[in-house]
């Protein structure tokens, strides 16, 4: 294993410096809400980590296809990686969004079709996860891995629209919005700047996290690889 | 597969003959038919799960007249779906023990006709305990399920159902926890199903327009389209060593 390349030390600084910068700004820079408030604030980390981790399932579901097709193991790596990191992303969303829900809707949580959704979507990915820890042969679970990523890319779509034929509260803040949502409100400029910046510190701070959990996903192959040789 | 290119050793005018997919697929439903026939331990066990759940719900949520009409939906699908992950689990687990998989993979014929052999198996053993279910459902609750729409919608739910779980049941037979697995990888994918199956049979038990129908009806149809032919895609990578 090769020591940490230097652009992944700068990826590390430069992340660091954005997270510490959009907390300020979403602190300092963007204006009070008129009618919700403070809280209003969470809203700028909870797009960004739900878009985040949005981005990782779907790079898993490619990676997938990607494996199925070449069979080349370092596609794998990558899947697993985006979805152990989209997980905890997604994770982040669904708790910052619920401390956002308890005072404007005035509860933690509803079965709203974004909620449920969600809440499924972790579901199959920790399945994923459960799936892999139950196979020995390191092939055999990179192949069982992709087809399950595979289906849980298609499914979930389908469980969001399915679900979104009943009605929906929660609401769409970018581009359009349900005209029953409740909580919705339009961004100012200031806001916006925010918004974007935040979007950009969580994607960095998600290539630099992906980044680290590659390595660490090559040097498990080869300690893997180590094994099963002294094994034989 | 459609190259036909002679062997050497064949004689010219014989081409080499491959039984087609549908007479494959067949042969292998009609060999899970025949060994359930004569065994019964998988649909006798199905029934019996089915039956404890319901008995479970009825203590569970109290079906009084008032409340059966809204739940009957409900507590048939999720009756479907626990019995049905008994029957995946059993079928795919009684290949895998008696090596019976590794024999049917090394017969020369497409492997998409093992899935679709295995998949009609069990649904076929889906239909049987439902066709038994309903019935019994009926008069136990004096609730009329005999109801055209009805069978149609669970139909369409069978196939999404046993489509997905058929693939999975392939899968999590040859990991380490095995049986566990299957729901766990299962229920999360079939949510779609299960959302738009509760939906449409509710909406059919209280005779509501087709127009309220008609979503779910094409959720479900969409589903199955696009899990069929995705299994029939991905289980040469499921079952190849």
């Amino acid at each position: 294993m090769e020591s940490k390349p230097n652009a992944l030390k700068i990826l590390d600084v430069v992340t660091a410096f954005l997270i510490i910068a959009a907390t300020a700004v979403v602190f300092f820079y963007a204006p009070m809400e008129a009618i919700m408030g403070n809280v209003q604030r969470v809203f700028y980390f909870h797009v960004a980590n739900a878009w985040v981790g949005m981005l990782g399932f779907t790079a898993a579901g490619v990676m997938g296809m990607l494996y199925l097709r070449t069979g080349n193991p370092k596609w794998d790596v990558i899947e697993v990686a985006a979805v152990e990191i989209s997980l905890v992303f997604f994770f982040t969303a669904i708790v910052t969004g619920s401390i956002w829900a308890r005072p404007i809707w005035n509860t933690w949580w509803t079965w709203d079709p974004r909620l449920t959704t969600a809440a499924i979507l972790e579901l199959v990915y920790a399945a994923y996860l459960m799936l892999r820890s139950g196979i020995d042969s390191p092939e055999r679970r990179a192949r069982f891995g992709a087809v399950y990523v595979i289906l849980g890319f298609l499914s979930v779509p389908l469980t969001f629209l399915t679900i979104r034929l009943l009605r929906t509260i929660h609401p769409v803040v970018v581009g359009g919005g349900a005209a029953d949502a409740q909580g919705g409100f339009s961004m100012s400029p200031k806001m916006l700047q925010t918004f974007l910046f935040s979007l950009f510190a969580f994607s960095v701070f998600f290539v630099d996290v992906l980044w680290h959990r590659v390595r660490l996903g090559q040097l498990e192959q080869k300690v893997e690889q180590l094994r099963l040789k002294l094994a034989r | 597969m459609n190259d036909r290119v002679p062997s050497p050793d064949a004689a010219p005018a014989e081409p080499l003959a491959h039984p087609g997919l549908l007479r494959t697929t067949l042969a292998i439903l009609w060999k899970d038919l025949s060994a359930e026939l004569r065994s019964r331990e998988l649909l006798s066990a199905m029934l019996v799960f089915a039956l404890l759940v319901i008995l479970i719900f009825n203590f569970a949520l109290d079906l009084k007249p008032a409340i059966r009409k809204e739940v009957t939906a409900g507590v048939l699908w999720a009756t479907f779906a626990f019995a049905g992950t008994l029957g995946l689990n059993r079928s795919m687990a009684s290949e895998k023990d008696r090596g019976c998989l590794d024999g049917l993979l090394l017969a020369p014929v497409d492997r998409s006709a093992i899935y679709f052999g295995k998949a009609l198996g069990n649904l076929a053993f889906m239909f049987v305990i439902e066709a038994i279910v309903l019935p019994v459902y009926s008069v136990l609750y004096n609730l009329n399920l005999f109801n055209a729409g009805l069978v149609g919608i669970i139909v369409l739910g069978s196939v999404g159902y046993v489509a997905v779980g058929t693939l999975l049941a392939a899968m999590s037979v040859q990991t380490r926890t095995r049986d566990m697995l299957l729901p766990i990888l299962l229920f999360p994918l079939v949510i779609p199903v299960l959302i738009s199956a509760v939906k449409a049979s509710a909406a059919f038990l209280d005779g509501l327009a087709w127009g309220e129908i008609a979503p779910w009806f094409n959720m479900l149809l969409v589903y199955d389209v696009i899990f069929v032919a995705i299994a029939f895609m991905v289980f040469d990578y499921v079952v190849e060593e």
